[in-house]
This record gives structure tokens, C-alpha cells and sequence, in this order.
């Protein structure tokens, strides 16, 4: 555990997002998100459903299909705004899909051994990668058969969801957005998912940002801030035990403050 | 951002097929060109000029009478409603005799050969080499030590002024492809030239392959060769075909027709790469019927033309006979190819093993058909159909249509199609982990490639 001191003397940001807004071609989605979120901190993005928080997830991600329309993103020093997402993955950012997609003809371990591969700090011989990937496996309680199977083709969700964090404990990104990484798992998945999330904060010191509107998956994480988002709009910022209201009163009271002009 | 969603957004970075190689073309400066159109008096004209022996001309008149006759195909396959017949010209030819050495071709000609690669290959690879320049084949020599096997490798029209292969043309040409087929198989009769014919005498195994390639470069014009090959009893012959032409924006037919008659215990092989220019109407028609223990393989790669109809048809006739077919076809943008193939199993024991892929991309579409038809002499026939298609962006588009018929109580006919498309969520999952836009549509292709 690292004291608020230790952090406060990290004057950089790791992520920065300042007066960001973006949508589809069609569609505005996003209004003016300002959000930063310094190395090593966990951050919880709530809000009820349609709020905009996936689309967030995937702006920062570099998704194509949105476009931005103004701001900016800077990560780790260096303004992102403009890059696609395979620049944005080799600089330290990973999000974990709520709906990974199937892949059919890519065998899961040599996409996995391909996507280390390329990085340089990653690099390493057949040999250590094959043991590490059998260490993580062993402890999200992947069955060493899905190495061989097709990249998430005929997974269960939870299966999808352990693949998710296989790649986060490979990849050791920077940041790690998890969006609705807890949705639609059983007991004992978001149990084992839960431990995929410690193992990240432990052993990559990583930053997370976690998506979601359910506050089970944050019980046994030390949250620095929560956001709230309604709307497109962020319009609440605070310490972790906005959570503890939000579960005792729902996004209720933020959706009634929250003009409805600033839909646009 | 406007600038990197465009960079993100490129459709697709696998490469169009090169075309740089084909797209050159020549003056038609000092040609014989027939009017457009088709007329007895064409008709006519062309026998005369070929001085053809009679029976021949009787055929293609009765052929253009059938093809005048006989409806355009309606409700099938990609439109042809850009193919106006009436402007296109059956018959242009360079003002040059078919020569034997490629220093008696005219310049430009063999330039153009050259730089197709032909004259070279011949020297290293090939037992013989036949090329056609629009109508007229302008050069054809084959290896003295196959000659002197008493291969036979020469054009349609020397065979029938030879009195001793006369006979044979007469009993074969047109008898695998009868000219009521369809309107362009009598399109093709009336007006046919230039092709090859081939003849393997019992038991001779060719030790490299024959090749005749078609170089069409006149503007609006058909080439209508015709292929006639036999292999006799325990002979055995790979013969490649290549097709290429330059682009233009008036339309360009292609009606050939390629009889292939594999006799008992023999081995065919028949090899296409076909890399017409996107104007091109290709509407070919193969067929092969193969006798008792005999081997017929089909190797097709299809990756030009406008439009394509293309449906190598084999009858496996004699007991123990195979067929194997393997097709791979590559649609861009402005493309639509309907391939497939076709396959008779009349023999007992006979096998038809058919493995196609298609790639579409850009728009191209890719229909393939399959059509398996085992008769009701042919029992334990087996014939495995397995096709894959990937479609490499969101707006081309792939269909696949098998049909099968089956009359034989014992016999197993097996079917299975992959389809694939590379959606935006993909390569968008594969670029958030790193991969290029690039990398991650050839981890996919060549995943999608490795399926079965």
C-alpha cells in the first residue's frame, strides 16, 4: 500500500482527459469529459445504463467508430488524441472488452505469444513465455485445452472474461480500463476475475479504471476516485465512499441535477 | 482527428492483385479486324480465311443459327447487361503467320510475351509452349524429345489441314460441349479460333507441362479459343493455361470452351491462372470426361474479370476414376465472379474431392457453386465438397451454393462451407492489443487459411 503522500508527490498525471467530446458520425455521445487518473491509482466510472461510459472506454482506447469533436487525451506524457489504437496499446493503455470478440483460426496462445512479441520490454524465449503463461492460467483457472483453441470462438462469457485478464497479466499495460468486466458473471468467475484485478494492481502496479454499474467487483479493491457519469456528462467526482451512496440511493439525485439542455 | 479516424478507418490493407504486370497495351496498328457484331458473312469469313474443310464451316453456321436462336441467360449469376454483342468483334488478328522461334514474331508481340514471362519460362519449365495474341495464335514449339514421343501439341486450325489428325479433331471437337449448352457455347462454335490441340500417345508421361497462354489486346473484341486435348491409355500430361489482358473501358468477351478427354489409367492435370483486365466478360466452359482408373486434376485461380462464369464440369465415367479440384479466387472491388465447379459420378468407386477459397474485398463478391451428381450405376462413390470464403472487409460480400443429386443408394456426398468476414470489432480487438491495422488482418487471413 502506498500513502497518499507518496502520490501526491507524482505531479504528472498518467491519464489525462480535458474537455472531451465525441459521438458517432451522427450522434453526439460524449460533453465536454475533463478526468485524470495518476499512475498506479484505481478509479470507478459509475452511471446508469446508456450513460456513455463503454463509449469512454473505447475513445481512450482509440476506437474508430467514435469520433472526437474536440479535447484532448494525453497518456503518459504524450497527447494520444490522434493515434489508433495498436499506438495507444504499445503505449500502455488496455481495455478489457464487456463483449470480446471471437477470433476463428488464431489459436489463443500464439496470439497471445504474437501480441508480447512485439514489444520489446515483453520479448522473451519460448520457453519463459510458455511458463508464465501456465503460471497465469493456473491462477485464473484457465484450462491449459483453451491455449490450443481458437481465440475466444465457443468461450463462455466468463471464459472470455478470464481470457481479458490473461492478456492484462501478459501484457502488464499501464492502464487497464475494465468495462463491465463484472457483468454476467457467476459467483465463483467474478471471484477468480477479482483475483486476475489484484494480481494486476500487485504485480504491474498498474492504473485501473473500472467501468461499471455494480459495486460487487470493487469490494476488495482500495478505490482512489469515482466518477459519475449520466448522460454523456461527468457529474460527480469523489472518494470511494461515493460508492457506499450511490448503492444506498442509485443515480437518481445526479440525473435530476443534471439539466437536460446539456444533452444536446 | 479527422485525419487519424481516416488512417484508423482504411478498409483494408491486403493488396489488390498487382496488376502493373498485364495492364500494358499494344497498337493495333496493321490488324485485321471484322466488323462488330456477328453475320453469316463473318461467319463465313472466318472459315474462309482458316480454309477450313467443310464440315466445319457447316458447324459454326448451324452454331450461329442456334446461338441466334437461343435466349441470353436470364436469372442466373451476375448481371452481363454491359456485354452488348453487337460491339464487340469476333475476329481480330495481327498481320503475322504463327511462327516456331520467337525471333520470327513480330516486336511488339513478343514483348509482350516477354514480359509476361513466357519465352523464359518456356526455356526453364515447360515441354512446349503455345501463345495466342487475340484471335490468332502467333507462336507454338515444343521440345524435339517430346515430339519425338509422338506428342502432338498444335493449333485447332494446323491439326485440321493435317490429314492424319483431321479425322481426330472431327471426332472430338464439340462432342464434350455440345453447342446447344448455353448461348455462348454456340457463340463460341460459330465463331471459334485459335487454341490448342493436344494429343498424348498411349503411355507417355510428359515430363514437364504444356502451356498455352491467351494475350488479348484489341479493344472490344472476344477471343474464342478452343482447347482440345486427349490423353490416351497410361499417358499422363499437366497442361497450363494463361489468360491475361489489358484494361480498357469498353467491355472485352471471353466465350472459350476447353474439351478434355482422360482415357483409362491415364492423368490429367489442367492448370488456369486467369488474370483478365476488370472489363472482362469471362464466360468459359470446361469439361473433361475421364475414363476407368484415371486421374483428373483441376487446379483453377481466378482473380480477374469483370464478371466470370466459370464451371469446370468433369464426368468421372469409367470405374475407379477421380476427380480433384482445387480453386481459389480473389474478388476486388467492381467484381463479381461466380465460380465453382461441377462434378458427374457415373462409375462405381469413382471419388470427387473438391477444396475451393475465396477472398473477397473492396465490394468484390464471390458466389461459389458446387454441383455433385452421382448416377445410378456409380455405387460407393464418394465426393467431399469443402469451400471457405473470407470476406476481408464489411461491404464485399460471399455466397456459397451447393447442390447435389444423388441416385445411388451407397454412395456418401459430404458438404461443408466456411464463411468468414473480418469485421471492424476485430481488427479493432486486434489493434487494442497492439497489432497494426495490417498485422491484424493477416493474422486473420492466415488463421481463416489454416481452417481445415
Amino acid at each position: 500500500m502506498r500513502d497518499m503522500q507518496e502520490r501526491g508527490i507524482m505531479s504528472d498525471q498518467l491519464l489525462t482527459i480535458s474537455g472531451l467530446s465525441a459521438g458517432t458520425e451522427d450522434k453526439p455521445i460524449l460533453h465536454d469529459i475533463s478526468l485524470s487518473v495518476g499512475a498506479g491509482e484505481t478509479h470507478v466510472l459509475m452511471g446508469p445504463n446508456g450513460a456513455g461510459k463503454s463509449t469512454l472506454g473505447h475513445v481512450i482506447m482509440g476506437d474508430p467508430v467514435f469520433q472526437v469533436s474536440s479535447g484532448s487525451i494525453t497518456f503518459d506524457g504524450a497527447d494520444v488524441t490522434e493515434l489508433g489504437p495498436d499506438k495507444r496499446s504499445l503505449a500502455g493503455i488496455f481495455l478489457s472488452y464487456q463483449a470480446p470478440v471471437e477470433v476463428p483460426g488464431v489459436p489463443l496462445y500464439s496470439f497471445l505469444r504474437t501480441i508480447c512479441q512485439m514489444r520489446p520490454e515483453l520479448k522473451t524465449t519460448a520457453r519463459k513465455f510458455r511458463t508464465r503463461v501456465g503460471e497465469i492460467a493456473e491462477q485464473l483457472e484457465i484450462d491449459q485445452n483453451f491455449l490450443t483453441r481458437e481465440l475466444n470462438v465457443g468461450f463462455s462469457g466468463g471464459e472470455k472474461k478470464k481470457i481479458e485478464m490473461m492478456q492484462l497479466l501478459l501484457l502488464r499495460p499501464k492502464l487497464a480500463i475494465l468495462d463491465e468486466t463484472d457483468s454476467g458473471l457467476d459467483v465463483d468467475a467474478l471471484s477468480i476475475v477479482s483475483r486476475g484485478i489484484e494480481a494486476y494492481r500487485q504485480e504491474c502496479d498498474g492504473a485501473l479504471l473500472m467501468i461499471t454499474h455494480n459495486t460487487r467487483i470493487l469490494e476488495r479493491l482500495t478505490v482512489d476516485r469515482t466518477h459519475v457519469m449520466v448522460r454523456g456528462n461527468l457529474v460527480a467526482e469523489g472518494p470511494a465512499s461515493l460508492i457506499d451512496d450511490i448503492d444506498a440511493h442509485g443515480f437518481a439525485r445526479f440525473e435530476e441535477a443534471l439539466p437536460q439542455k446539456a444533452e444536446a | 482527428m479527422a485525419e487519424a479516424t481516416e488512417n484508423t478507418r482504411k478498409k483494408s490493407q491486403v493488396a489488390d492483385v498487382d496488376r502493373s504486370l498485364y495492364d500494358f497495351k499494344m497498337s493495333e496498328e496493321g490488324y485485321e479486324r471484322y466488323a462488330d457484331g456477328l453475320s453469316t458473312d463473318i461467319v463465313r469469313a472466318i472459315s474462309e480465311k482458316k480454309d477450313e474443310p467443310e464440315w466445319m464451316l457447316e458447324m459454326r453456321l448451324k452454331a450461329l443459327a442456334v446461338y441466334e436462336e437461343m435466349e441470353m441467360p436470364a436469372n442466373w449469376g451476375p448481371s452481363i447487361e454491359r456485354l452488348d454483342l453487337n460491339h464487340i468483334s469476333a475476329y481480330v488478328s495481327p498481320k503475322t503467320k504463327q511462327a516456331d522461334s520467337w525471333d520470327d514474331v513480330p516486336e511488339d508481340i513478343k514483348n509482350t510475351f516477354e514480359r509476361l514471362g513466357i519465352p523464359e519460362a518456356e526455356r526453364e519449365s515447360l515441354a512446349g509452349v503455345g501463345a495466342q495474341y487475340d484471335s490468332e495464335i502467333v507462336y507454338h514449339n515444343m521440345r524435339a524429345e517430346v515430339a519425338d514421343q509422338g506428342v502432338i501439341y498444335t493449333t485447332i486450325e494446323d491439326a485440321l489441314h493435317d490429314p492424319e489428325l483431321e479425322p481426330i479433331v472431327h471426332e472430338y471437337f464439340g462432342k464434350l460441349i455440345p453447342m446447344r449448352d448455353h448461348k455462348f457455347a454456340a457463340l463460341h462454335y460459330a465463331v471459334w479460333s485459335g487454341g490448342s490441340f493436344v494429343y498424348v500417345p498411349e503411355g507417355i508421361t510428359l515430363p514437364y507441362p504444356l502451356q498455352s497462354y491467351f494475350r488479348l489486346n484489341a479493344q472490344g473484341a472476344g477471343q474464342f479459343e478452343h482447347t482440345l486435348i486427349i490423353v490416351e491409355p497410361g499417358a499422363d500430361l499437366h497442361f497450363i493455361e494463361g489468360c491475361s489482358a489489358p484494361k480498357y473501358y469498353e467491355a472485352n468477351l471471353h466465350a472459350g470452351a476447353v474439351e478434355l478427354y482422360v482415357k483409362d489409367h491415364a492423368k490429367l492435370r489442367y492448370s488456369t491462372i486467369e488474370n483478365w483486365s476488370k472489363n472482362m466478360f469471362n464466360l468459359n466452359t470446361k469439361r473433361a470426361t475421364v475414363g476407368a482408373d484415371s486421374i483428373m486434376e483441376w487446379v483453377s485461380g481466378s482473380f480477374g474479370s469483370h464478371v466470370s462464369y466459370l464451371y469446370p464440369t468433369t464426368y468421372l465415367q469409367g470405374a475407379r476414376s477421380s476427380c480433384e479440384f482445387t480453386g481459389i479466387t480473389f474478388a476486388g472491388a467492381t467484381q463479381d465472379l461466380d465460380t465453382g465447379c461441377k462434378v458427374i459420378l457415373n462409375g462405381p468407386d469413382t471419388t470427387a474431392s473438391v477444396d475451393t477459397k475465396s477472398i473477397s474485398k473492396d465490394g468484390g463478391i464471390n458466389t461459389f457453386r458446387s454441383s455433385v451428381i452421382v448416377g445410378r450405376r456409380a455405387d460407393r462413390a464418394r465426393a467431399t465438397v469443402s469451400c471457405a470464403s473470407l470476406m476481408l472487409d464489411d461491404i464485399s460480400r460471399s455466397d456459397t451454393i451447393p447442390a447435389m443429386d444423388v441416385r445411388n443408394g451407397s454412395a456418401s456426398v459430404g458438404h461443408e462451407a466456411t464463411i468468414g468476414r473480418i469485421s471492424d470489432d476485430t481488427i479493432l480487438y486486434l489493434m487494442s492489443r497492439g497489432c497494426s491495422e495490417g498485422e491484424a488482418r493477416t493474422m486473420v487471413v492466415n488463421g481463416e487459411g489454416a481452417i481445415g
